[in-house]
């Protein structure tokens, strides 16, 4: 892992600057090693992360970068210390690469808190080798960071889940959101907010989505099964959620209020954030300690757990809704991304 | 409750939002069949009494007669009361009503029943105002009279009622209890220093945040606290990030949650106790990368209270306080303002409630 350049040449979609436009380029991945599982990219999806990273909205994008972290393909070569995969496996990578596995984090399986953890793309191995993702025709990845999906999966709808699906499963399953007849509240019907819906449907438990969009809401009761629809302009029907919801993820990545949301927690309510508005947000304190009520926040997940959300998908046949479009078209996903008009994300046919 | 005839009884009340304290007769209930009625010995300053008789939280209803961490005596017992004797040492807190049918009240959480009838400036059941503490004698309903440990000094004992519930609620909720993690205070007063003697003896390392380097002696000294850290000294803060396994913030002025977020290690928890009255900033990444979480939490309920009032009694813990006679009340009021006490002002009411 992590050897010297090697000569697989790899064609893929990189963004040079800040502008953040998508244009084709050709790269080398480094050498696969014993460990590294080689394969072809079938499908990546377009998360809005990449959006933020191609354009250097987190201050530290380092160019050229061929983003994408939802990778889905077919292995080509395997390693010979590899044992968990072999040649012709449906595998996916999604955001991360290498991590310590020493430390508290990585014992855990929550490699993603790892001080020294690799992302797909945008950072670099301890070596110094720069990662690309998988707006590109080749992946090589350590095989404790690749994922099994299941055969019954579609493949470009499943690409999500290594994403979308793990940043909101995790906070589900870690704070305690799946008990069944529970009072789940969603805020922000997106990418990530689709697919906290779909899970929270699984575990059995009663979903209010609360939107901006009006225009959401027939899809979200009839194709999501949401229960009930709030738009958050609303202020009657935001007040009338009063203390009436248990659980809530909240995937808003533009500056908003907690406290209507906070006020719609029962008590001993928990708010998990899985969005990250650029700017800070505001809590009144006595909204949290009127009702012992908790703001969480979670990133992504980690490679044991996303394996078992993999697994979860493939036995009650959930996947994302997604929109695909050839990888030639990846600057258009971006335009309309950035104005949310996507149901409910772009995957990008790497193969054709 | 609520039989006929009322008792004339002696308090201290405030009239308007000056706060100003003065001697009031008032009269209170009789005792009825569910009653205990106490003759009150002695009373904890609240940071909320000062609150409310300013009328800073806007709901005060004068005249108010504060006082919710009330310790004393049983004097009488109603017809219906077999588990408190005349003579006992008890304690009222800050509840003395709930609805005991609500989901709140079957979880022992009385303090978040929407009917919570709360011991000073509040409605009790038969319409009547609620007067608290800072008074000679308190009828109260049984199901909200606690037993107070015979072997703690009553007048330390009485911060318990409100200051120590309402950090040992938290620390035990939340789980900050674990035999050798670290946990962080934030804010060294009443609440704060109850919060560290509780954290020491769950067998914590203690580290204190506070803005006052003259509490670090006594902080250290006293109290056992493992660390001290000045909120301002940027650098020790930066040093101390990612160290703390969880966080009781005690302070009612506005301050950075982020500073405090940062000095969490993955998986950590921040519970305010204390309510500032304007927004505190929160950013998202303080939260998402390292998964920890801000919680709220208020008072407790009284199950939870008796027995934080039982491991108080067995591990001899009680607050740091400075006893002073009724007349001195506005100036103490005007101290805490301050932040000037060690840590909790407790009124002798027994020996010095007098109409003067």
């Amino acid at each position: 892992m992590g050897e010297a350049v090697g000569t697989n040449e790899v064609f893929g979609y990189a963004a040079k600057d800040k502008a953040g436009h998508l244009a084709p380029f050709k790269f080398t991945r480094r050498a696969a090693g014993p460990e590294d599982v080689t394969f072809k990219v079938l499908h990546c999806g377009v998360c809005h992360s990449d959006l933020h990273q191609i354009r250097n909205e987190w201050k530290n994008s380092k160019y050229p970068m061929v983003p994408g972290h939802e990778i889905i393909g077919t292995v080509t070569e395997v390693g010979s210390a590899v044992s968990k995969f072999k040649v012709g496996d449906t595998v996916g990578v999604g955001c991360m690469v290498h991590s310590c596995h020493q430390c508290d984090s990585c014992e855990k399986g929550s490699e993603q808190y790892c001080e020294k953890v690799v992302w797909s793309y945008n950072a670099n191995y301890p070596d110094g080798t720069p990662t690309y993702g998988g707006y590109s025709t080749q992946m090589i990845a350590d095989e404790k960071f690749v994922l099994r999906i299941p055969d019954n999966l579609p493949k470009d709808a499943a690409a999500p889940l290594l994403c979308a699906g793990i940043t909101v499963w995790s906070p589900m399953q870690y704070f305690g959101m799946n008990v069944k007849g529970a009072r789940f509240g969603l805020v922000g019907l997106g990418g990530l907010g689709h697919m906290a819906v779909q899970f929270a449907k699984a575990f059995g438990m009663h979903v209010t989505i609360f939107s901006t969009s009006p225009a959401k809401e027939k899809e979200a009761r009839e194709l999501l099964g949401a229960d009930d629809f709030v738009v958050s302009k609303d202020e009657e029907a935001m007040k009338a959620k009063a203390k009436s919801i248990d659980f809530i993820i909240d995937t808003v990545a533009a500056k908003h209020s907690l406290d209507p949301y906070i006020a719609a927690l029962t008590t001993n309510g928990k708010m998990c954030l899985v969005g990250m508005p650029p700017d800070s947000l505001e809590i009144m304190p006595a909204m949290l300690t009127s009702g012992r009520k908790l703001v969480a926040g979670s990133a992504i997940g980690g490679i044991k757990e996303t394996q078992e959300m993999l697994d979860y998908c493939g036995e009650h046949n959930i996947t994302c809704m997604i929109e695909n479009l050839p990888l030639s078209e990846c600057n258009t996903a971006m335009e309309r991304l950035e104005k949310n008009d996507v149901k409910y994300r772009f995957v990008l046919d790497i193969e054709h | 409750m609520g039989e006929s005839g009322v008792v004339e009884t002696l308090g201290w009340a405030a009239q308007d939002k000056s706060g100003h304290l003065a001697p009031f007769k008032f009269t209170r209930r009789a005792t009825g069949p569910h009653d205990v009625k106490m003759k009150v010995t002695y009373c904890g300053i609240c940071h909320s009494d000062l609150h409310q008789i300013r009328n800073d939280w806007r709901g005060s209803v004068f005249p108010m007669v504060p006082g919710h961490e009330v310790v004393g005596v049983v004097k009488e017992v109603g017809s219906e009361v077999d588990d408190f004797k005349v003579g006992q040492l008890i304690g009222v807190g800050c509840m003395v009503h709930s609805c005991h049918s609500c989901e709140s009240c079957d979880n022992g959480l009385e303090q978040f029943c929407p009917k919570v009838v709360w011991t000073y400036n509040s409605v009790d059941t038969d319409g009547t105002p609620t007067y608290g503490g800072y008074s000679g004698e308190l009828v109260c309903n049984r199901k909200f009279v606690l037993r107070m440990p015979e072997n703690l000094p009553p007048d330390a004992a009485a911060p318990l009622l409100c200051a120590g519930i309402t950090v040992y609620s938290p620390m035990k909720h939340f789980g900050m209890t674990e035999k050798g993690k670290s946990f962080g205070l934030v804010g060294l007063g009443g609440l704060g220093h109850m919060a560290v003697k509780f954290a020491k003896a769950f067998g914590l390392k203690v580290t204190i945040f506070s803005t006052s380097p003259a509490k670090e002696k006594e902080a250290r000294g006293i109290l056992g606290a493992d660390e001290f850290i000045l909120s301002t000294d940027k650098e020790k803060m930066k040093a101390a990030e990612k160290t703390i396994d969880y966080i009781i913030d005690t302070v009612s002025a506005v301050h950075t949650l982020d500073d405090y977020l940062a000095l969490l290690k993955t998986n950590g928890k921040i519970i305010l106790v204390g309510v500032p009255e304007s927004p505190l900033q929160l950013s998202p990444t303080s939260v998402i990368f390292g998964r920890r979480f801000v919680g709220g939490s208020l008072i407790g309920g009284v199950a939870e209270t008796q027995e934080m009032l039982d491991f108080c009694g067995k591990n001899n813990i009680t607050c740091m306080i400075e006893k002073i006679p009724m007349s001195y009340v506005n100036t103490a009021m005007e101290r805490l303002q301050k932040n000037d006490v060690k840590y909790r002002f407790v009124i002798d009411i027994e020996n010095t409630l007098t109409s003067e």
